[in-house]
């Protein structure tokens, strides 16, 4: 594993975003076990081409994601892949806690009498995030929810499982293109602890090493060879 | 899974109209009004979105409908949720018993991926959703809104362990769902022309829109 070229930790609750650019690793941690952090992910030349679960999942015949997995954008590309991931299970279904969700499960609060400790929701720490680069709330689309295990039963019914979230757990994300990445560290809105968690999460950025031709992600579907044959063919074009 | 049939009669609609495989159908239904969508030949997937005719920014949401129910499939009973968690519409019967919304819509990018690099100029979803709104400019909707959809008569079923399936459909001809407006919604359906999947045999075929009651839906094309 390469050196680190930057490590920070997001308190529980919190927003955030960046764009990370080709060949970066931004591996998520999960410090204390039970964070939950939702992510969306755009291309900045062009912020209308965003994740897409839907393609996401059919394309890789799954409703989880884990390690060898590919996250795709609409438009047939390859944003990130799921090099390395010991939590075994992550969202991409359910969504964000809103602040109805968050006020009905754990109360309501507010900054003026709580500060920091105010019980913030995911859709709005995206409506944030978003706003930054001139996305609204139209631009939002289903996001990724990481450390956070929704199974399903032969009925259709969700089961979140609480028993899934370890310390140290950890997902290795390689970045394939350029790309905004939003992220929040709001509850899963299925989360149906007794009060708010407060679970931080952990983040390192590195340098991806090449992707070479046995790569896990790159081998683990004929689908995912011809999305790494569309970045090739963006990236030609794109003179990266 | 959960079969329920209509009162209503089709010579008693207000609106009634045959799509064919490939084309769009897009319309105002009124709060109240039922609108009901019919498998004629069987095994086909009406790709459908919806947003408020009031506020077309409010749009359909597979994620908020599916978390709030606590299930992933669509049947009869569920409510049809917008990304302001308000109701949208409420399927009131459904004689196939359960409906897709995670595997989202064909489009010819995802055609390369899923299939082969070569398939990429095919019809698809997307692109009818794309024209849909290009040619309605007066619904204010652009390819920002070309969220999630239904994928009506598709059968996707999700494993315990985490897989996901294209199964044989269970819908078969004259078979039908059928919703009640809570608000006034666009309607917006690309009947699906997927040549590549054996879901619809490789054979994709009309669907019919009919409509009860409100004002008669706006024509797009």
């Amino acid at each position: 594993m390469s050196d680190i070229i930057y490590a920070d930790a997001l308190p529980s609750g919190k927003h955030w975003s960046f764009v990370l650019r080709k060949g970066i690793e931004l591996t998520l941690v999960d410090l204390e076990g039970g964070v939950n952090c939702g992510m969306l992910l755009y291309n900045p030349l062009s912020m209308l081409e965003r994740y897409n679960a839907p393609d996401t999942l059919k394309c890789q015949h799954t409703f989880k994601l884990t390690t060898g997995h590919c996250l795709y954008s609409d438009m047939g590309r390859i944003f990130c892949s799921i090099v390395d991931d010991t939590a075994g299970w992550h969202d991409t279904v359910c969504g964000n806690s809103t602040k109805a969700i968050v006020a009905r499960k754990w109360g309501e609060t507010s900054y003026q009498t709580h500060r920091n400790d105010w019980q913030q929701n995911g859709h709005d720490s995206f409506l944030v995030e978003a706003a930054k680069y001139g996305l609204g709330r139209r631009d939002l689309a289903a996001n990724v929810n990481w450390f956070s295990k929704v199974a399903i039963d032969d009925g259709g019914r969700m089961i979140f499982d609480p028993s899934a979230a370890r310390a140290g757990s950890r997902v290795v994300l390689r970045f394939e293109m350029d790309t905004l990445v939003l992220l929040h560290t709001c509850p899963h809105p299925l989360n149906p602890a007794a009060a708010y968690p407060r679970k931080p999460l952990g983040y390192e950025l590195r340098q991806a090493p090449a992707v070479m031709p046995d790569d896990i992600c790159l081998n683990s579907a004929p689908e995912n060879a011809r999305g790494f044959e569309n970045n090739r063919l963006f990236h030609a074009c794109c003179g990266h | 899974m959960q079969i329920k049939e209509s009162a209503l009669a089709p010579v008693t609609a207000s609106f009634r109209k045959i799509v064919p495989a490939g084309d769009y159908f897009i319309g105002v239904v009124t709060k109240g009004s039922t609108i009901r969508i019919v498998d004629l030949e069987g095994n086909q997937a009406a790709d459908t979105l919806f947003y408020s005719a009031d506020d077309p920014s409010e749009h359909y949401s597979a994620m908020d409908t599916l978390r709030e129910q606590g299930n992933v499939y669509i049947t009869a009973g569920t409510q049809l949720l917008s990304d302001l968690c308000r109701p949208m519409l409420t399927v009131t019967a459904d004689t196939v018993g359960r409906h897709d919304t995670l595997g989202g819509a064909c489009a010819t990018e995802s055609n390369t991926v899923r299939y082969a690099l070569d398939k990429k100029s095919m019809h698809a979803c997307r692109d009818s959703f794309l024209l849909a709104i290009a040619e309605n400019e007066r619904f204010g909707l652009s390819k920002r809104d070309i969220a999630h959809n239904i994928n009506f008569f598709m059968n996707v079923p999700v494993t315990p362990d985490g897989g996901l399936t294209f199964a044989d459909g269970v819908s078969s001809p004259g078979k039908y769902v059928e919703m009640r407006a809570d608000m006034n919604v666009v309607v917006l359906i690309s009947n699906c022309p997927q040549l590549n999947n054996p879901c619809n045999a490789y054979n994709p075929t009309p669907i019919e829109v009919i409509v009860w009651n409100g004002s008669t839906p706006m024509e797009g094309a």
